[in-house]
């Protein structure tokens, strides 16, 4: 395709950041479920074995919530529910069955990308309150143990939401052709925004 | 450490079945508050043997001594002085320690493969060359034994003299105890010593006196005689009904398997998706008729 009919979908900043909680999470997710499941427990091998897992997951941590704090702060008012999002909502069964003629045109960002956006957030919250809890040797040993204990069960199940909404969010680049290409050279073509983001595509034309 | 490798019937973060080809008969040490003077020998032959030495401290104001159990203390007698009854003074004295529960919290708890184990006759031991020091079993356990060691990150408690043991020979603060107040023996032995120690503390007035083995944790190869075992909890705070806490058994029990597979569904529901479905391609047509360079290349 040729670059006149590439339309800038995010800048080089923008990529990078998100990769960098892109690479975060493969890290904390190996190492996560590691130590939540002894199936596993043979990624802790990508952080460099059982105990350096234990020692760097906090810190790889932080790295990916400041990383997406970040992106939140960015593109937090593109993700507002808003227009026909609902209307959108509601043919969600036509859009996962690629029937797309009639879906209402939505703007930069489908609802679907929207609600992600906002349980991703909420996800990582919860895993850096429940997260800085369980954290040895420097905070753990502050808090009570019913706290502790709290605090691990909460990260365990915001760890599981956060991963299941994160498949969902890869295959998704895969599923919807052109997407992948936006999010590693920042440029999609004007036929992939017309018809995934129409609304979004008339707005770059103005 | 494993000296018997073969008697070890639940390891740690492990999913297949451990040997199982003999079974040692089930061990238990029997603590009688209503016989020790709390003269801290114990603690001193459990620091003998297992070669341990910890920072000299300071006195707090009580007889605790050192304050909490540590790295180096994996045994410690508290003091408690308490009125059972209106006016009567008591001291209550306990040896604390790892209780060796039959349903250990602290191996339910561990994600580290092998760092705890619990071998045939009961005993729940330490395995610190694979303790990982995120200091789950500190959350797991129901009697606040575990301790992380601020030098090495790792975990430690009483090992009941699982090397002792393993070659005949009682606990080392069995063998020293003055006073007879720590027996040891087959739990089925133990238990029979205790009934006769209950009811003679009875026949002395203590009409509540009792065993115990909670069995919230199915029974512990550690027990107490205790003479007010009405309120276990005057003993420096013994639970009255521990058992491993309803969130680590929800995020250790359930969740683990019921996770790992809504975890393969959300893939394998992604690649049936694409099997049927496939992607979202923007037709040519439309690549070209907005493309403003309409050189046709895709």
């Amino acid at each position: 395709m040729s670059q006149q009919s590439m339309i800038d979908r995010y800048t080089a900043g923008e990529r990078i950041i998100h990769w960098v909680t892109a690479i975060a999470f493969v890290l904390l997710a190996a190492s996560g479920l590691a130590f939540f499941h002894p199936s596993v427990f043979w990624l802790t091998g990508l952080l460099g074995g059982g105990t350096w897992a234990r020692v760097l997951h906090p810190f790889v941590g932080v790295v990916m919530f400041v990383a997406f704090l970040l992106i939140a702060v960015r593109f937090r008012h593109h993700n507002v529910l808003s227009g026909n999002d609902r209307a959108w909502l509601g043919r969600i069964g036509d859009v996962i069955a690629n029937r797309d003629a009639g879906v209402p045109p939505i703007g930069r960002y489908n609802p679907g990308q929207k609600l992600l956006f906002w349980t991703l957030l909420a996800s990582m919250i919860v895993l850096l309150l429940s997260g800085i809890v369980l954290w040895r040797p420097y905070f753990a040993p502050s808090f009570g143990i019913g706290t502790i204990r709290l605090g691990a069960l909460l990260h365990a199940l915001s760890a599981l939401a956060l991963i299941l909404l994160i498949i969902v969010h890869v295959y998704s680049s895969f599923w919807v052709k052109g997407s992948m290409e936006g999010m590693l050279r920042g440029k999609v073509t004007r036929a992939w925004a017309k018809a995934h983001h129409p609304q979004w595509y008339e707005a770059t034309r103005k | 450490m494993a000296l018997q490798s073969l008697d070890i019937v639940r390891r740690s973060a492990t999913t297949t079945p451990s040997p199982a080809a003999r079974e040692q008969p089930r061990v238990a040490k029997l603590l009688d508050a209503s016989r020790c003077i709390g003269c801290k020998a114990c603690q001193v032959a459990c620091m003998e043997w297992n070669d341990l030495r910890g920072e000299v401290g300071h006195n707090v104001g009580v007889y605790d001594n050192p304050a909490d159990l540590d790295e180096h203390t994996w045994t410690l007698m508290r003091f408690a002085e308490v009125e059972p009854e209106g006016g009567n003074l008591e001291w209550l004295i306990r040896k604390d320690g790892c209780m060796h529960c039959a349903d250990p919290g602290c191996l339910k708890a561990c994600p580290a493969p092998g760092a705890i184990v619990q071998y045939s006759n009961g005993i729940v031991d330490f395995h610190q060359e694979n303790c990982i020091g995120c200091g789950y079993c500190i959350a797991g356990c129901p009697f606040n034994i575990p301790r992380i060691s601020t030098k090495d990150r790792k975990a430690y408690k009483c090992t009941l003299c699982s090397d002792r043991v393993a070659v005949g020979l009682e606990p080392a603060c069995v063998k020293t105890c003055p006073t007879g107040a720590i027996v040891f023996g087959t739990k089925d032995d133990m238990i029979h010593h205790a009934e006769g120690r209950i009811a003679d503390l009875k026949e002395r007035g203590y009409q509540n006196a009792g065993l115990y083995d909670p069995q919230g944790v199915g029974g512990t190869h550690v027990m107490y005689v205790l003479p007010h075992a009405d309120t276990p909890e005057a003993y420096s705070g013994l639970p009255k009904e521990p058992a491993i806490a309803a969130s680590v058994a929800a995020w250790k029990g359930p969740l683990k398997p019921v996770g790992m597979a809504l975890l393969g569904l959300t893939a394998l529901g992604a690649f049936l998706h694409y099997l049927k479905y496939g992607r979202k391609e923007v037709e040519e047509e439309a690549e070209a008729a907005t493309g403003r360079g309409q050189r046709g290349e895709v």
